[in-house]
């Protein structure tokens, strides 16, 4: 077989998502955030939705998530995606908006914003990653960084005398009654893979049928911020994040 | 003509209602109107004062530290207003509640028994119209059938019934209202 | 037809943003401007024009939901009074830097701090010298009427789409808490969302089209040089601002040998002012600035041949005065006279303040 038998259609098993851009990453290699971008963009393309959605960027490794994806974007100020959210979806109800947050911007800064939004039961849907560190600032602890995980400033290991508790906010998201699907998936294995699609795609369906806030936790790695290699860093995940952030749904009315 | 009062009493006496409906009543017949209150805390059942002006021209400061008339409803409200009335002006109280009684010679005095006639008319929510009736007695700016239409533009459609009690209550003030000095 | 109503300066902005065609409100209680809220909600224009109106849970979040529905187009607005107004800061400088129109209100109370509720002037420097990080403008307009306040809504939102830059109603305790007479306009139908794709399309997240390029909402941009092209466009666009927008108004100045300069609730004071010294047969004019930004220094250069001097009078301890001194460049004295704290002169104190530092010194 010689390459013009090779790119027949027909044998065709892969292309890039066609909401790609050609823009190359700034992300780390290895980092979740390749990998949930290529999905989110998998699904609304799946589902015909790029005309209707309208995505809000964070302040995060992520800020420049609008490089990549070809859809409407805002960019937030730092934790306020779920405010800006709220106006598009109630000036425009009939858009699928989505917020794409970090565990900084959701659960430190921008707490106040995530609970509201969700409380409210906001017609949108949020990815929210959640890798236990600040990355782009260059690896402080964050909100739900694990108990004695070093970080550059718990550069000892998070004690909890002195910096609190990991914060599960996804599990105080599904208390809240404007929810109406709530859960934690990851994108370190084709299976996980897999599931994630399921989760964000059963979320897009979630905000045609104006069911209110979808909120999917996407646990991750960061690699950089953690000091391992890809491979390592997928290891410790499974080793000590899951654990702590078990995968699962939370709710699913 | 411009007309500058103060209206100043206990809140819940309608005295920022009286002044409101003084202000439409100059709105119904074409003039400029500013009516600007005391407000915040003090609001919550201590002493509550608004400034009325009407003018037949563009009205400047609605801050002002004179006044053409001062309608009195408290004994603080006296004590207060009392020097700030312009000579020559005019001084309209009810004597309920008043043991220091005001004290100037160079401007005219009315007493307006209002607490003591709507208790009289049996509905005690009379009692900022029969005082605006004395004002009006006094002072005749605006004319009684724009009060009525004010009252008619001020008032939800659901309380246009009280419009005949509160103009009978105004008729009131325009009869009990008699001059001191 | 016109109609007239007896308003308070508060219920006036809300009404004006039903009438003008607003898309959306959002705001969060506070004194002494909380009646532009509860005034939309009592009026449901939801029901009536499809206009929004949302508590949202703080201001910082009410900002960045305007931050939001102005990046898609829409004529949205906020309200606050100066500690609200501070929050603000972080979404009103995103909201300039992404070059977006939008209006913000702010009735003015005296600080610093939580200070007091009573009306004050303190905020001109936040609103006119830039309020939140970076090299930013917003057109400040300062209202001296209820009329006014019903009027600015729709002439905000004008130049905010003019000039697709966020603009502010800078108002105070006495105008937003004051009845006055209001003349009332027909309704302005709100854009349908057709209507905003064909006239904003070009850069309003509308959705993207297979016809255009996906439309994004940013104020990042990480290379220095770009990010400086930007802030020089930026810079052109105020300077056209500068040249074309500036608006105030003279009152008995043509012969005027003292100058009261003043805007907003302290206009007001200012006006009868005039009228005592005229009738003291002391030459007294006043200008009022009606933008604050831009500032009408123009106008008071022009004047400046037949000064003898000018006061500058503001519920400050001297903001404003400072542009008045930049204008006059030190051709003639220019001195300031202010209550602070929620404290307000009457015409008599702002009188007198002429007399002693101005015409005696």
């Amino acid at each position: 077989m010689d390459v013009k038998d090779i790119i027949k259609e027909e044998n065709l098993v892969y292309s890039k998502t066609k909401l790609l851009t050609d823009n190359i990453m700034h992300y780390c290699p290895g980092c979740t955030h390749g990998v949930v971008h290529k999905v989110l963009a998998e699904v609304i393309d799946e589902l015909g939705l790029q005309e209707k959605t309208i995505g809000v960027a964070p302040v995060g490794c992520s800020v420049l998530a609008y490089n990549y994806i070809d859809i409407d974007w805002h960019e937030a100020a730092h934790g306020r995606a779920p405010a800006l959210a709220t106006a598009i979806n109630r000036l425009y109800p009939d858009k699928y908006v989505f917020t794409y947050q970090g565990d900084g911007d959701l659960a430190s800064i921008g707490t106040a914003e995530i609970i509201h939004a969700c409380n409210r039961g906001e017609n949108i849907l949020v990815i929210f990653i959640n890798n236990g560190i600040y990355g782009m600032t260059g690896g402080q602890m964050a909100p739900t960084t694990l108990i004695d995980m070093p970080t550059s400033t718990t550069p000892y290991g998070r004690k909890t005398e002195f910096n609190g508790h990991p914060l599960k906010i996804t599990d105080i998201i599904a208390q809240l009654p404007g929810t109406c699907y709530v859960t934690r998936q990851s994108g370190h294995a084709p299976a996980a893979v897999r599931k994630l699609k399921k989760a964000i795609t059963k979320a897009f369906e979630n905000t045609g049928k104006k069911k209110g806030t979808s909120f999917i936790e996407v646990v991750s790695t960061c690699n950089s911020g953690w000091k391992l290699s890809p491979v390592k860093a997928n290891e410790w995940m499974v080793e000590h994040m899951f654990p702590f952030y078990p995968l699962g749904d939370l709710k699913d009315e | 003509m411009t007309e500058e009062i103060i209206i100043a009493g206990f809140g819940g006496q309608g005295v920022l209602s009286m002044g409101k409906t003084l202000a439409y009543s100059g709105i119904m017949q074409d003039q400029e109107v500013a009516w600007m209150p005391s407000y915040g805390p003090e609001m919550r059942g201590g002493t509550a004062n608004v400034t009325v002006i009407l003018s037949d021209s563009r009205i400047s400061s609605p801050i002002l530290q004179e006044f053409d008339t001062a309608i009195i409803l408290n004994q603080q409200s006296l004590d207060k207003f009392e020097k700030m009335v312009k000579p020559g002006g005019t001084l309209i109280y009810d004597p309920n509640g008043i043991t220091r009684h005001p004290q100037r010679t160079d401007i005219n005095i009315y007493w307006v028994e209002a607490t003591e006639e709507a208790a009289r008319m049996k509905n005690a929510k009379t009692f900022n119209m029969i005082v605006l009736g004395a004002f009006l007695k006094v002072k005749p700016i605006v004319k009684l059938e724009n009060v009525k239409k004010g009252l008619e533009k001020s008032l939800p459609q659901r309380h246009h019934h009280l419009i005949p009690m509160n103009q009978e209550a105004i008729g009131r003030g325009m009869e009990i209202v008699k001059k001191v000095n | 037809m016109a109609e007239l109503r007896l308003m308070k300066g508060n219920e006036a902005i809300a009404e004006a943003a039903i009438r003008c065609g607003c898309d959306g409100y959002f705001g969060y209680p506070i004194t002494p401007q909380s009646e532009v809220l509860e005034t939309l909600m009592a009026r449901k224009p939801w029901e009536e024009t499809g206009m929004v109106v949302l508590q949202a849970e703080s201001e910082i979040a009410a900002i960045n939901m305007v931050y939001g529905g102005a990046g898609c187009g829409k004529k949205v607005m906020t309200s606050s009074s100066s500690p609200g107004i501070s929050l603000k800061q972080e979404g009103i400088t995103y909201i300039a830097g992404a070059e977006l129109p939008c209006l913000i209100v702010n009735v003015v109370r005296g600080g610093p701090g939580l200070g007091t509720i009573q009306p004050a002037q303190s905020d001109y420097f936040q609103a006119v010298k830039g309020g939140g990080h970076g090299d930013y403008k917003l057109i400040v307009l300062a209202p001296a009427s209820v009329q006014e306040m019903y009027d600015y809504v729709d002439l905000g939102f004008e130049l905010a789409f003019k000039y697709r830059n966020p603009v502010m109603i800078l108002s105070d305790g006495i105008i937003g808490q004051m009845m006055e007479k209001v003349q009332i306009g027909p309704y302005k139908p709100r854009m349908t969302d057709e209507e905003i794709v064909a006239k904003y399309g070009s850069w309003a997240t509308t959705g993207k089209t297979p016809n255009r390029q996906r439309n994004i909402i940013t104020s990042l941009d990480l290379d220095p040089n770009r990010q400086e092209q930007f802030n020089l466009k930026l810079q052109c666009k105020y300077k056209e601002i500068e040249e074309k927008e500036v608006r105030f108004e003279k009152i008995a100045c043509d012969d005027a040998e003292y100058l009261l300069v003043a805007y907003g609730s302290s206009s007001r004071i200012c006006q009868k002012v005039v009228d005592l010294a005229r009738e003291k047969e002391i030459k007294v004019g006043l200008l009022r600035p009606i933008t604050l930004f831009p500032y009408p220094t123009k106008a008071i250069q022009a004047m400046l041949g037949h000064l003898k001097g000018i006061l500058a009078v503001e519920m400050s301890t001297g903001q404003m005065v400072e542009d008045v001194r930049l204008a006059v460049e030190g051709k003639v004295a220019v001195e300031h006279y202010g209550r602070m704290g929620g404290a307000i002169p009457t015409p008599q104190d702002v009188l007198k303040a002429l007399e002693e530092k101005i015409i005696k010194g």
